[in-house]
């Protein structure tokens, strides 16, 4: 698995500078959540990070290569973008959605052997095998969520980038699909979450990234980034910090800081 | 191969054998081989117009299929991007002007216009890969090639002229020849594989075009792909049939269901749908009993509108 990394990387939209100078290095087999305030360039970077979007300066790096140079159908194979608007246009079934994944992968005939595993073996990592069947329309929200999160898996990714995968679900969900996002990390592909509660990204990311008006804060492991120090730099929020009897750690905002 | 399209070839050849017999002469199909005088009637007349048919029904179908898939869009049609009244308003100047006499010019002047309308739609959308501003330059460019077409009946030269704007304007297929055919099919076939090599990326935009992005669809490509294919496909069915409306937005609709909804597989049931569609309504005009012969383009037209309210009511029950 190569590594995701940024250099520099700059990017103005409508004259207004939405990403200023970034460099990361991101490392594979761990979730890492872009944490910041709404505005602060988290969606800006992970479209950068999978070549949606073309940088004024800078690059995103996929093992030492500009992913913006890649092969569309190569760069599709090795990362997977998962978009906050998970429309889906036509009526069209669970299985034949996450067959979808399978595009960079199909060759002219169609989907073959390989391709249909591959979608049994995200429709079951997804728990969604059930609804093979269902159209997408008749899915419930938390269905719909995974279901397009087995369309992202059925590629098998070395990246997988997810603008707010769990923004619209409830905390059974939350806490299901986090789990699963945990175990593509696992099993050794990169992660990279738009993550807007803070609580989540405690609970689920090895390491986040802070960005504020499209700068990095901090960076690094989620404990030792998540202080409350760092957190009022960047959302402006004072913030209590607590620890559960299990050992898993809590964020509550309590006031403008 | 499915079931379903078995069927529809099945449908298909009868269509066809139909279509050879039928008309205001009844010729058995077994008087094709044999030295019955009316075997001209099935060899030169009927052969070519029954091929001409298939062609166009097909072309309108995958054209159909194609726009709506790339525009996610199940009310979008072929003649959406003006190509369609561009090639008419060709035709139309080619009658205007007199051109017509030569039999061979209308066909041409018609592709002319459909190509000229293409050009502009690209020049005018520019770069941008948007949906909206290449729509919206779609419907602008069929309002102007409608209003200039219009021009040219209230100033056509003589009533004569005009009335034969009117009745071109109707589509038909009533007498066509084999030069008719071989002008038509080379370009509706070359149309039909530009189309039928879109369908993973139309597959691909049923997740919105961002998604399709990441999966590898190159924007700007695939727009040029439906562009020049539709141009193909209806370009050439105005030159060589006229304006047939509503096939291409009813066809996609009635397949849907047997490609399971997904937009790329549609395509091809849709060509065989279309041919069969139109091959059994101009059989079906031949035999109407009336003076002369019902245009094609309006039995489409009126099969066409009470299937659009259809649509169209449905539509609102899954809205409310």
């Amino acid at each position: 698995m190569s590594a995701l990394a940024t250099q520099a990387l700059t990017l103005s939209l409508g004259g207004r500078r939405v990403l200023d100078e970034v460099t990361l290095a991101l490392a594979p087999g761990r979730v890492t959540a872009l944490l910041g305030p709404n505005g602060a360039g988290k969606s800006s970077l992970l479209a950068c990070l999978a070549a949606l979007r073309r940088p004024d300066s800078g690059a995103a790096m996929l093992g030492g290569e500009d992913v913006a140079a890649l092969p569309a159908r190569e760069r599709a194979r090795r990362i997977g973008f998962l978009p906050q608007q998970a429309d889906v246009h036509w009526d069209v079934d669970v299985r034949a959605l996450v067959t979808l994944g399978r595009l960079p992968w199909r060759g002219r005939g169609g989907a073959g052997a390989a391709d249909r595993a591959a979608v049994e073996r995200a429709l079951e990592a997804t728990a969604t095998t059930a609804l093979a069947g269902r159209p997408v329309e008749q899915l419930s929200g938390g269905e719909r969520a995974r279901a397009l999160l087995a369309r992202v898996l059925a590629g098998e990714p070395e990246w997988l980038l997810a603008d707010e995968p769990l923004a619209s679900l409830d905390p059974a969900h939350q806490l299901d699909v986090g789990a699963r996002l945990r175990a593509v990390a696992a099993a050794g592909a990169g992660v990279v979450l738009v993550v807007h509660d803070l609580n989540l990204a405690a609970r689920l990311a090895d390491a986040v990234v802070l960005l504020r008006a499209g700068r990095v804060v901090a960076a690094g492991d989620t404990a030792a980034v998540l202080t409350p120090a760092a957190i009022a730099a960047t959302y402006g929020v004072a913030v209590e910090v607590g620890v559960t009897a299990g050992g898993e750690r809590y964020i509550v905002p309590m006031g403008r800081a | 191969m499915s079931r379903a399209t078995l069927w529809l070839l099945l449908a298909l050849l009868l269509a066809a054998a139909g279509s050879l017999a039928a008309g205001k002469v009844w010729v058995p199909l077994d008087a094709w081989t044999s030295a019955d005088p009316r075997s001209i009637i099935i060899v030169e007349l009927r052969l070519p117009r029954t091929i001409l048919a298939l062609t166009v029904g097909a072309a309108l179908g995958v054209a159909g299929a194609a726009m709506q898939g790339y525009l996610r869009n199940p009310l979008a049609d072929p003649g959406l991007f003006g190509v369609s009244s561009g090639a008419a308003l060709g035709a139309v100047c080619a009658l205007f002007f007199g051109y017509a006499a030569q039999a061979w010019l209308l066909p041409l002047f018609a592709l002319a216009g459909a190509a000229a309308t293409m050009a502009l739609l690209a020049l005018i959308a520019g770069r941008s890969a948007s949906l909206v501003v290449f729509t919206l330059a779609g419907m602008v460019l069929t309002s102007l090639t409608g209003s200039l077409t219009a021009l040219a009946i209230s100033l056509a030269p003589t009533p004569f002229v005009a009335s034969e704007i009117v009745t071109w304007l109707m589509g038909a297929l009533t007498d066509r020849s084999w030069d008719d055919v071989w002008l038509a099919l080379p370009l509706v076939a070359l149309g039909i594989a530009v189309l039928a090599r879109t369908a993973p990326a139309l597959d691909a935009l049923t997740l919105g075009e961002t998604a399709a992005r990441s999966l590898g669809v190159e924007p700007r490509r695939l727009q040029r792909a439906i562009v020049l294919g539709v141009a193909l496909t209806v370009g050439a069915t105005v030159a060589s049939a006229g304006v047939i409306g509503f096939v291409g937005l009813m066809v996609p609709h009635l397949v849907r269901p047997l490609a399971r909804h997904r937009p790329g597989a549609t395509l091809w049931p849709s060509a065989l749908a279309g041919a069969l569609l139109v091959t059994v309504a101009d059989t079906l005009v031949r035999l109407v009993p009336s003076a002369s012969e019902l245009r094609l383009g309006i039995a489409m037209s009126l099969l066409g509108a009470p299937f659009f309210l259809y649509l169209l009511l449905r539509l609102r029950r899954r809205l409310a």
